[in-house]
């Protein structure tokens, strides 16, 4: 009997929408269910570190790891699957490049605390009571994780060997990847296994992109009503479709929605959000001066929606 | 001597919410404690976002319920701005809404919390799931299920581009209209959606309801609980997931707040407890009382029974005649039977069906008018809507260019998290004399907190599972005295020696 490819989920920070992403395999989770063991996913099978432990190192053969990393636990488990599953995919935004949670990146652990029990307009919190690593009460001993200072990405925290973007990817994104699995006609490692094209050569409002657009001013979604037919990019708004990778099937393109980039950067691209500065350079108009990007109120925010923990500025931030 | 029991991690659920129960000197529960382990800081770093981002970036708490956050979002943006959205756009959310409530309850029905009913709070653990649901409901209805949630999650994504975070929410409309060919889409499912919300409650009167021993279980003492109530209601005080007031009424139904959602914090306060991530919401005027409910308890509940509660009925007639049988049944109105909450939510699923079908029809629903840009200098908004686990509030405060400067973010996990923590105590303190550990007494402190939606347990919203569980119970010193575990398959074992721990995920339906 030929023994089947054990297969690991984990999660570390992440919202659980990478796992609703294996559930809309639908009918299709079957056919996942029946080519592979899967040997390890807290959220729906029993599980213990003691039994991930217990199982020869690289006896796994693919571990998929959704989230960013914040906690020791988390960066315990990673380095713990790491050590059994001969291939780690980092599945979903956040474990590629932080994702959303990664955006706290911009601001600091103190403030987190904080905004959350000091300054808010619900908390009464006269005696400044903070949750604690360990409480004692009454005898009994009580503990939190700790709640560390900054949002990694996977791969700083041990080797991937293969990406999977999104927010969430797509079920068929991750079904691909399966074939590919099952197949061993997976890439070289360090690949992404996505397309190797920007969002744009995709769109489906590829033909209203005008040849050589050119625009006055970077204009906000406050600003305007979306036109439902014309490229974003070329109604003056940041449509990050330039500088991320296609995969998506323009889910919110079809939602008449500029892209905010959760497919991280395109193949060709180091750094996502100066790519897509590269490109609204290219195509405001030569005089447009300051007003040109006057409405552009959180650069940080809008072209590293989703790789915070990847950009340059990342970096930097983790070296003060 | 005191002892700690720990289940930990509490793992069908979609991450961690650990559960500690103490004992007293005689063995008896002292106190329990509901912890949640984690803090992402989404009110620190949603700071120096772009007002018009939040309802794309705070969808992102939940994976699972990204809808809900969209839209308390959208409407928070709404205040924010000034601004009204033309009759459209209220339409097209509403309707979204309501097809989201109808798939997320239903799966919840059919998934989580239902085979503790459906197949028996007593069958083998192993048969307690989603495929001992379809083998007492048939192949053919659990086709069923899975049909209808995929026609109506592809609805969503062709509204909302995307049905796990989706995009359509914009401060005074929504980003796309509604095609006419796709009305006549909506109208077919919402007539397929209203037959199959009677169809399930149909099956749970023939499961539950006929059958005493499951009667006298939601009737139980083990699973009672006075508390205050709390939900969005209409104008006619009738249960409304979209707008617009805050009703509270106090343990005997009477009225005791009723606010727009500006006025949040006048009515509602946090408490801090240093042992868990979670804050502790409770009725500001009367202050924090601790983890008790009864009369005068300024803790209040909140998501299906918790709505129905606070309102004076539902607004489509079907629901409304379900709600009567419940109330009914329950003994009068409120009903503080935690077990209830399962029905409650089918009486939910039927409204929202019965909206979808409403709203499918309504003239303005294709006008293509979706967008008001008449938006004013922007300096607070607040927005609340219902998510399928309780009220949820999104407030922004920003600079006059929309650039946000503060927020403040209360999850419906946080309304309940106090009543979680009795209700488990509850269930422990009846299963739990002199320190003896009764066998079955894990199911039934889940049951405890199943009832309000698997909050933290969305995972079971994915795949047919098990609840793996591990209780220690444990001596003062640390030293373990007995740990009862059960696993995937559902067999409990019993061992004098301490095992290893399970690795600890996060907690669901988040705290931000």
């Amino acid at each position: 009997m030929t023994v089947k490819p054990k297969v690991a989920f984990y999660w570390c920070a992440s919202c659980g929408g990478c796992e609703e992403t294996v559930v809309d395999l639908g009918a299709r989770v079957l056919d996942v269910v029946a080519a592979v063991d899967i040997v390890f996913w807290p959220c729906a099978l029993d599980f213990k570190t003691a039994d991930l432990a217990a199982l020869a190192d690289g006896a796994i053969s693919v571990a998929f790891v959704n989230g960013a990393v914040r906690t020791s636990e988390q960066a315990h488990m990673a380095e713990l699957l790491r050590r059994k599953a001969a291939c780690v995919i980092a599945f979903g935004a956040c474990a590629c490049h932080g994702g959303i949670p990664a955006l706290a990146n911009l601001t600091s652990r103190e403030r987190i605390l904080q905004r959350s029990y000091h300054a808010s307009p619900t908390v009464d919190n006269p005696a400044g009571t903070e949750p604690r690593e360990s409480t004692t009460i009454d005898g009994h001993r009580l503990n939190l994780p700790a709640f560390a200072d900054t949002v990694h990405k996977l791969s700083d925290v041990i080797a991937v060997d293969y990406s999977m973007p999104g927010c969430p990817p797509t079920p068929d994104n991750l079904w691909q990847a399966v074939n590919l699995i099952l197949t061993g006609k997976l890439p070289p490692r360090g690949a992404v296994l996505g397309s190797v094209k920007s969002l744009c050569s995709s769109c489906p409002r590829n033909d209203s992109r005008p040849d050589d657009p050119t625009i006055p001013k970077i204009r906000r979604l406050i600003d305007v009503v979306v036109d439902p037919a014309t490229c974003l990019l070329a109604q003056g708004l940041v449509c990050m479709g330039p500088a991320t990778r296609d995969g998506c099937g323009a889910r919110c393109i079809e939602g008449n929605m500029p892209c905010t980039g959760c497919y991280g950067p395109a193949a060709d691209v180091q750094d996502q959000g100066a790519r897509m500065v590269s490109a609204l350079g290219t195509i405001l108009q030569n005089d447009a001066g300051d007003q040109g990007t006057a409405a552009l109120d959180d650069p940080a925010g809008t072209f590293y929606r989703y790789t915070m923990a990847a950009s340059l500025l990342g970096a930097e931030r983790k070296d003060v | 001597m005191a002892k700690t029991i720990t289940i930990d991690p509490v793992t069908r659920l979609e991450g961690h919410g650990k559960i500690t129960i103490c004992l007293n000197d005689a063995g008896d529960v002292d106190r329990a404690f509901f912890q949640v382990p984690e803090l992402r800081g989404f009110e620190a770093f949603c700071v120096g976002r772009q007002a018009e981002d939040m309802p794309q970036i705070t969808s992102r708490i939940c994976g699972v319920c990204p809808t809900a956050h969209h839209m308390a979002a959208t409407r928070a943006l709404d205040d924010l701005f000034q601004v009204t959205p033309p009759p459209a756009a209220h339409a097209i959310r509403k309707l979204f809404y309501n097809l989201f409530m109808f798939e997320d309850h239903l799966l919840n029905f059919y998934y989580l919390g239902g085979p503790d009913f459906i197949v028996g709070p007593d069958a083998p653990a192993a048969d307690r799931n989603i495929l001992g649901v379809i083998q007492t409901v048939g192949v053919a209805t659990a086709t069923k299920v899975i049909e209808i949630r995929n026609r109506c999650r592809d609805l969503m994504a062709w509204m909302g581009g995307k049905v796990v975070h989706p995009v359509l929410g914009l401060p005074g409309g929504v980003s796309k209209a509604i095609t006419e060919e796709k009305r006549q889409e909506l109208r077919g499912f919402a007539s397929d959606a209203v037959a199959f919300a009677g169809f399930t409650l149909d099956t749970f009167h023939s499961i539950v309801l006929d059958n005493p021993t499951h009667v006298a279980l939601i009737g139980s003492e083990n699973y009672f609980e006075r508390t205050n109530y709390m939900g969005l209601v209409d104008a006619q005080n009738r249960v409304d997931f979209y707008e617009q007031d805050v009703r509270v009424v106090d343990d005997e139904g009477r009225e005791i707040e009723r606010f727009a959602p500006r006025d949040y914090a006048s009515v509602i306060a946090e408490h801090v407890e240093p042992w868990t991530y979670i804050k502790f919401p409770y009725l500001r005027k009367r202050g924090w009382l601790g983890f008790r409910g009864g009369a005068g308890s300024s803790l209040v509940r909140v998501a299906p029974l918790g709505r129905l509660n606070a309102a004076e009925g539902m607004q489509t007639p079907r629901a409304q005649e379900e709600h009567d049988r419940l109330y009914a049944t329950l003994g009068g109105k409120p009903a503080h039977h935690t077990l209830a909450w399962h029905w409650a939510r089918l009486v939910e699923v039927m409204q929202a069906a019965e909206t979808v079908q409403q709203l499918a029809k309504a003239p303005e629903l294709t006008d293509p008018h979706i967008r008001n840009l008449d938006l004013k200098t922007p300096t607070s908004g607040v927005g609340i809507v219902e998510a399928p686990r309780g009220m949820l509030v999104h407030h922004y405060e920003t600079d006059a260019n929309g650039v946000v400067t503060a927020a403040n973010l209360l999850v419906a996990t946080l309304f309940n998290s106090a009543a979680i923590c009795m209700s488990i105590e509850k269930a422990a303190r009846g299963l739990i004399k002199g320190g003896r550990v009764e066998d079955g007494m894990l199911n039934r402190v889940e049951m405890a907190f199943r009832a309000y939606d698997p909050c933290f347990s969305c995972a079971t919203h994915h795949l047919p599972g098990h609840m793996a569980l591990t209780v220690q119970v444990r001596a003062a010193s640390g030293e373990t005295v007995v740990v009862v575990t059960r696993d995937d398959e559902g067999r409990e074992t019993r061992t004098p020696a301490p095992v290893a721990r399970p690795p600890a995920a996060r907690s669901e339906c988040r705290r931000t």
